[in-house]
């Protein structure tokens, strides 16, 4: 298939409609707006379903319940709604149901601002809602990359049953690039005998809930969730490691700013300075192992994590390197981007002292 | 010899765990009934709440969800816009549907979403210990209105029947009470019809059930019975509410 | 070769959709691209920009903070992205809109009429194309016009296929501008 040039938003919502999705519910926030927009437009055509919901927490119950009818299902929103969005997405990690979150971030905390930020790592790595879970979070840095994990999102969601977490910024949202929507290999996934569509008695009657009264069935619930992370860790992590072999200073960056980080890589290199960088991909499961494996390296001095934010994934790295290697941090936060000759200048500085 | 009184198929064996004089036994039988004799059970999806009637999910033999709190609608709107072609009925408290999920049932109503929602108003909130619900009485007394409600401080207890009949999506609106049978014969009906509607296409049904909780009341079984004719009919007039052409 | 071009203007003088004809003709050629809008409460009537990038490497930061090319429509888009090109660049300024000249002498500045220009050829809202054709005329390592004609057909779809031939015009006026 050729290329064509897309928005990031618009090009997220056909890659959901190819990967099968038919059912999407959410609510207006700025800046992802082009892809219920999108949905809105296209879901009839194709035989599928689009709701504009009441409320951010209306449309992540919609979700929940769609999933648990056994569909593809997607919603999308930017930091604040995802917050409020908070409750359902415990909820359906509770219940196990597969589903596609799109969070095009934005500044904050509060209303914060609209343009992209990386500030929303904590809340969807660590958890965001209560109890005990994780998302799968995915972290493109372009187009066609999302475009492709779109696709593996839904996929992982469905294998796994859990909730998948695309999370992109602003910039990625509303920037154009040329994609293409390949035909992917579909992988093969169990059926989703689990889900309420009418009782027959032909398999145990579907009851979708998160609701475990008695603490040692919960303790076994959560248990074998967690059974099911530790495959997802072995199975799925993904991460891109660039101009590593030689590197003395590695910098640890994701998303938009790795393509900031990239740009750094080049400058340097003409300044003499042996710069790599390692992109994770998957933000969970998170690639400490990577990490730590480039730490042991002797060429390796340093470490600097660049973010847009005051500093959240790089907790990650430094956890990651276990203190072979000093852990730097570089960020700027509530919509501004980092540029790559202030990068350059922290690597500098970093060289400085660690060299 | 003949059977004259069985359980509703659409009943699981269950014991239930409701308390000693609670009506949600008889308005979980009537829903059961009406699904047994529509002949609806193998595609039907219910949508339990949060509150009393949590675990309704064990109770009724059809698959079920449970959705968090007041957010039954939200989940039943999931549910019908993927299988367009099932029963969908959601079962939910005053707390969960007239306060916490009030924005759910408005907007699902609103969008004449064809499901059917049974709601039970019993003036409390049971399941956490007997606190102000919207539909709480004035001057009725709880843990958290302990000077009785005042409609000053608390407002007024919120009528859900009359302003969702106000919607132009809902198709089907009836207050009943479970107080004596006859009540409950009327109550069936009611039922009934609104799970006709919902399979008809016609747009949202709600039956508002005026219900009992001797418990958080601190009555006698036979006393609350007396209290819902005496002290929530006159407040919360039974009778149909909308009903669609 | 790599070209990184900032557009900027008042919302409504075709800003967003110069940027996107570029972005498209350099993928039509082959070459890698990236379109990056400014968003936000400015879309209607404030100030407008968007970053282009062409290049026949990989798009790495889809941010131009050194600018081969700078076009304003506006003043206010000239006082704030005139000091993005980088020495030896291009600054293209919408005369019509604009009465001051470039203060940098470390660059090439060319002064466009686009208004007054868009207006003999009968329709205000081909200025930007007339910028868009003195661009071309200059960037040797940007795309070819033929390139942009071949994205606006694309662009503007089936029905509106009769606008070409006043495109067509308005980059050639653009063009011989520059080349007088």
């Amino acid at each position: 298939m050729s290329k064509v040039l897309m928005k990031g938003n618009e090009a997220i919502a056909e890659a959901a409609i190819q990967a099968g999705c038919r059912f999407f519910f959410g609510y207006p926030i700025t800046p992802q707006n082009e892809i219920p927009a999108y949905m809105a437009k296209r879901l009839p055509q194709v035989g599928g379903c689009f709701v504009q919901a009441e409320s951010e927490v209306a449309a992540i119950n919609m979700v929940y319940g769609a999933a648990g009818a056994g569909a593809r299902v997607m919603t999308s929103s930017s930091s604040p709604g995802i917050s409020l969005k908070q409750e359902g997405i415990s909820y359906i990690a509770g219940a196990e149901l597969p589903c596609l979150i799109v969070n095009i971030v934005r500044g904050g905390p509060g209303l914060g601002g609209i343009q992209p930020a990386q500030s929303d790592y904590f809340q969807a790595v660590k958890g965001g809602g209560h109890g005990d879970y994780h998302l799968v979070v995915l972290a493109p840095s372009t187009i066609q990359e999302t475009v492709d994990l779109v696709r593996k999102g839904f996929d992982i969601a469905d294998q796994y049953r859990n909730p998948v977490m695309i999370l992109g910024d602003g910039m990625l949202g509303q920037m154009m690039e040329p994609v293409e929507f390949k035909e992917a290999k579909p992988r093969r996934l169990p059926p989703k005998d689990w889900a309420t569509t009418g009782w027959k008695g032909d398999r145990p009657r579907a009851v979708i809930n998160s609701l475990f009264i008695d603490p040692q069935v919960l303790e076994d619930h959560v248990n074998r969730i967690y059974k099911k992370y530790e495959e997802i860790k072995a199975n799925e992590t993904l991460v891109e490691c660039y101009n590593c072999e030689d590197a003395e200073i590695i910098v640890s960056a994701y998303g938009t700013t790795a393509r900031i980080v990239r740009s750094v890589t080049e400058m340097a290199a003409r300044k003499g300075i042996k710069i790599g960088l390692i992109r994770p991909i998957t933000l969970w499961p998170f690639p400490a192992e990577t990490l730590r494996s480039w730490a042991q390296r002797d060429h390796v001095k340093a470490f600097l994590t660049v973010e847009m934010s005051m500093g959240q994934m790089v907790e990650d790295v430094t956890l990651s390197i276990d203190g072979l290697k000093p852990s730097h941090f570089y960020g700027r936060t509530g919509g501004m981007v980092p540029r790559p000759a202030d990068i350059l200048a922290e690597i500098e500085k970093i060289r400085g002292v660690n060299l | 010899m003949a059977k004259v009184f069985q359980k509703p198929e659409s009943l699981t064996d269950k014991p239930m765990h409701y308390c000693p004089g609670c009506t949600h036994g008889i308005v979980h039988r009537l829903v059961a009934e009406t699904m047994d004799e529509l002949n609806i059970r193998q595609d039907t999806i219910g949508i339990a709440p949060v509150g009393c009637a949590v675990f309704a999910y064990d109770y009724f033999n059809c698959d079920m969800q449970e959705a968090a709190h007041g957010r039954a609608p939200a989940v039943a709107t999931g549910i019908k816009r993927v299988h367009p072609d099932k029963v969908v009925f959601t079962y939910q408290g005053d707390g969960d549907l007239a306060s916490i999920g009030a924005a759910e049932i408005v907007h699902a109503a609103n969008r004449g979403e064809k499901i059917t929602t049974i709601f039970i108003n019993n003036a409390i909130y049971g399941m956490t210990g007997g606190q102000m619900a919207p539909t709480t009485l004035l001057d009725q007394v709880t843990v958290t209105s302990p000077y009785g409600r005042k409609a000053e401080t608390e407002g007024y207890p919120i009528r859900m029947s009359e302003m969702l009949a106000a919607l132009e999506g809902a198709a089907y609106i009836e207050r009943v009470s479970v107080h004596d049978i006859k009540h409950i014969m009327q109550a069936k009906k009611a039922i009934k019809r609104a799970f006709e509607y919902q399979i008809a296409g016609k747009g949202f049904t709600l039956v508002e059930v005026l219900s009992t909780c001797p418990t958080n009341w601190g009555m006698t079984p036979a006393e609350s019975l007396e209290w819902v004719k005496n002290h929530m009919i006159p407040y919360y007039p039974l009778g149909v509410k909308k009903e669609a052409k | 070769m790599t070209e990184q071009i900032i557009i900027a203007g008042f919302g409504g003088q075709g800003v967003m959709s110069m940027g996107q004809l570029l972005a498209y003709a350099g993928m039509l050629e082959g070459k890698n691209v990236s379109w990056l809008p400014s968003y936000g409460p400015e879309m209607r009537g404030g100030t407008a920009n968007c970053n282009v990038i062409i290049t026949d490497d990989m798009v790495a930061s889809p941010i131009v903070t050194q600018a081969s090319a700078v076009i304003a429509l506006n003043k206010p888009s000239l006082d704030k992205f005139e000091n993005a090109v980088i020495p030896g660049g291009m600054l293209f300024v919408n005369s019509s809109l604009i009465d001051r000249k470039s203060m940098r002498g470390d660059i090439e500045a060319f002064y466009i009429p686009a208004n007054e220009i868009a207006d003999e050829l009968g329709s205000s809202k081909v200025a930007n194309t007339v910028v868009l054709g003195a661009y071309l005329a200059k960037a040797e390592n940007s795309v070819s016009p033929k390139s942009i004609i071949e994205a606006l057909k694309k662009v503007l779809g089936p029905d509106k296929q009769d606008l070409i031939p006043l495109n067509k015009e308005a980059l050639k006026r653009g063009a011989e501008l520059i080349q007088k």
